[in-house]
């Protein structure tokens, strides 16, 4: 089970926590504008990323509020946690897991 | 190639076994191939037994980055069945078991098919309603399927307990008798044996590192770790991986990878008759012939290439087997591993050609390809062979995500599967 540091509360169990796909996906503006690969792009492409992953977490079970984190899907190791809005963060390229 | 049968095993048993020869060559990549595989599981292997057997491709490789029949080939519960709710997917998968019934006989490999029968437990009124439905959409697609109730469910698989005061109280059941497991390293073996008797070269322990495109955009080379091979043709069989691959070609997919883990018991005499599915509370049984309990449980949370999950998530399934077989409370569990799931929005492969000419790809069964491995290889060799879908898989394309003709079985279940 993985330990997951959630920027409001602190350290947690996965299991209070539900995954929320890929991050910054942000909905078109004016949805209506979008053509057929573009509407579909948004709602079914994802990067599904080998290495550095930007996602979102919810602190289901705890303080309930959307965070993303940077998380290495070949170790499931977390590089980073922001809070929703904020931009992905640049990582120590030098590496470390913290 | 060495024929097996009765026969050859006790001649060769009488001069010592000495006289067997490896199952396949272990081949090294030649400059050009007509047509290559990217990935060396059961869909890969069979695709390329099927190029060189039924469309006459023999000058072809499959080339896998590990050992072949490693990934996920190797890691699932071996469950077979077809009682897939829509029209597409039932012809897509009842293709499929067609061609386990006789697969043994054709590859001249013991592939252990054993049609035991898969039962799908009701636990709400909400479960019936969708059982019944798959019963009687399966049945007007001529797949088998019957509704059973819950005492009939118990005479089917005696270990059940159908006691109204658990939990999730057993309420009836849906019935594939045609359904069952088979041995999933030897279909892989089988494959590879038989595509190398058509001359297809093996080659294992080479990873794609990219795709080299002609001035119309099309394939000309694979760029591997053993060096480049020229090819117009390629067909990706890669599972959790393709996303990676593809997008080497510059194709993205609407595909995401997940942990998915099972674990085996202790082997134990014969107890265990035929497959039991609970989709309700997630767990997933049959015993093999070898007597371990095979247990299957759901995808973890996140996404994730690292093959293992979290034990809470066995530990969740096996909370759901001891409540339904309380005879198995007190047996050990062995082993647990993951392997890393292909899933589609929709639970639905894509059996397809992508936008790049002469890159086909097959993926996206998620948590359920290995029922699947003798249908979908069989169509992808006819997509790649032919450059056009076969009439089974011309639905499964990507670009039914942009058009909206999604093969919902996601919402079929309720649940990935």
């Amino acid at each position: 089970m993985l330990l997951i540091q959630c920027p409001y509360c602190g350290p947690r169990p996965e299991l209070e926590f539900a995954y929320g796909g890929q991050a910054h996906i942000a909905r078109p503006l004016k949805p209506a504008d979008l053509n057929d690969d573009e509407w579909a792009a948004f709602l079914y492409m994802r990067v599904n990323t080998k290495g550095v992953h930007a996602e979102r977490w919810r602190h289901a079970r705890g303080c309930n509020r959307f965070f993303n984190a940077l998380r290495d899907t070949t170790t499931d190791h977390f590089l980073a946690v922001y809070k929703t809005g904020e931009a992905r963060p640049a990582l120590n390229t030098a590496g470390g897991h913290s | 190639m060495q024929r097996f049968s009765a026969f050859s095993i006790i001649r060769r048993g009488l001069t010592g076994n000495e006289s067997w020869r490896p199952q396949w060559r272990r081949a090294s990549p030649k400059a050009s191939y007509d047509a290559i595989i990217v990935g060396g599981g059961g869909h890969g292997l069979g695709a390329a037994y099927y190029l060189a057997k039924e469309h006459g491709l023999t000058n072809i490789a499959v080339i896998e980055k590990g050992w072949i029949g490693g990934g996920n080939t190797g890691r699932n519960t071996t469950i077979i069945r077809s009682n897939y709710l829509f029209d597409e997917s039932a012809a897509l998968y009842d293709h499929s078991v067609k061609l386990w019934e006789d697969l043994s006989q054709v590859l001249n490999y013991n592939v252990m098919f054993s049609p035991r029968g898969v039962m799908m437990l009701a636990h709400n009124v909400h479960d019936i309603q969708v059982l019944k439905r798959h019963v009687h959409a399966n049945r007007c697609n001529g797949v088998d399927n019957e509704w059973l109730s819950a005492e009939q469910a118990k005479e089917f698989c005696p270990p059940l307990n159908i006691s109204p005061d658990i939990r999730y109280p057993v309420l009836g059941a849906a019935l594939q008798r045609r359904g069952g497991t088979a041995r999933h390293d030897a279909v892989a073996w089988g494959y590879a044996r038989a595509a190398d008797a058509l001359g297809v070269d093996i080659i294992e322990n080479c990873e794609v590192t990219g795709f080299q495109k002609d001035a119309h955009g099309a394939i000309e080379a694979v760029q591997t770790t053993r060096g480049l091979i020229r090819t117009k043709k390629v067909g990706v069989s890669a599972a959790g991986n393709t996303s990676v691959v593809l997008g080497l070609a510059g194709v993205s997919l609407p595909l995401e990878s997940f942990p998915l883990q099972a674990l085996v018991s202790e082997p134990i005499k014969p107890a265990f008759p035929c497959v039991v599915m609970s989709n309700t509370i997630h767990a997933y049984i049959s015993q093999s012939d070898k007597g371990e309990l095979v247990i299957g449980a759901g995808t973890d949370a996140y996404t994730s290439y690292t093959q293992r999950g979290g034990l809470h998530i066995n530990t969740h399934t096996l909370d759901a087997i001891c409540e339904l077989f309380p005879m198995f409370r007190r047996m050990q569990m062995l082993r647990n591993w993951g392997g890393i799931v292909d899933v589609t929005p929709d639970r639905s492969p894509i059996i397809a050609k992508t936008p790049v000419p002469g890159l086909y790809v097959n993926c996206g069964w998620g948590t359920g390809g290995f029922k699947a491995t003798p249908g979908s290889a069989n169509v992808f060799a006819w997509t790649i062979a032919r450059d056009e879908p076969h009439p089974i898989n011309a639905p499964f394309t990507i670009e039914r995500f942009r058009d909206g003709f999604l093969i919902d079985e996601a919402a079929a279940a309720a649940v990935a599967h």
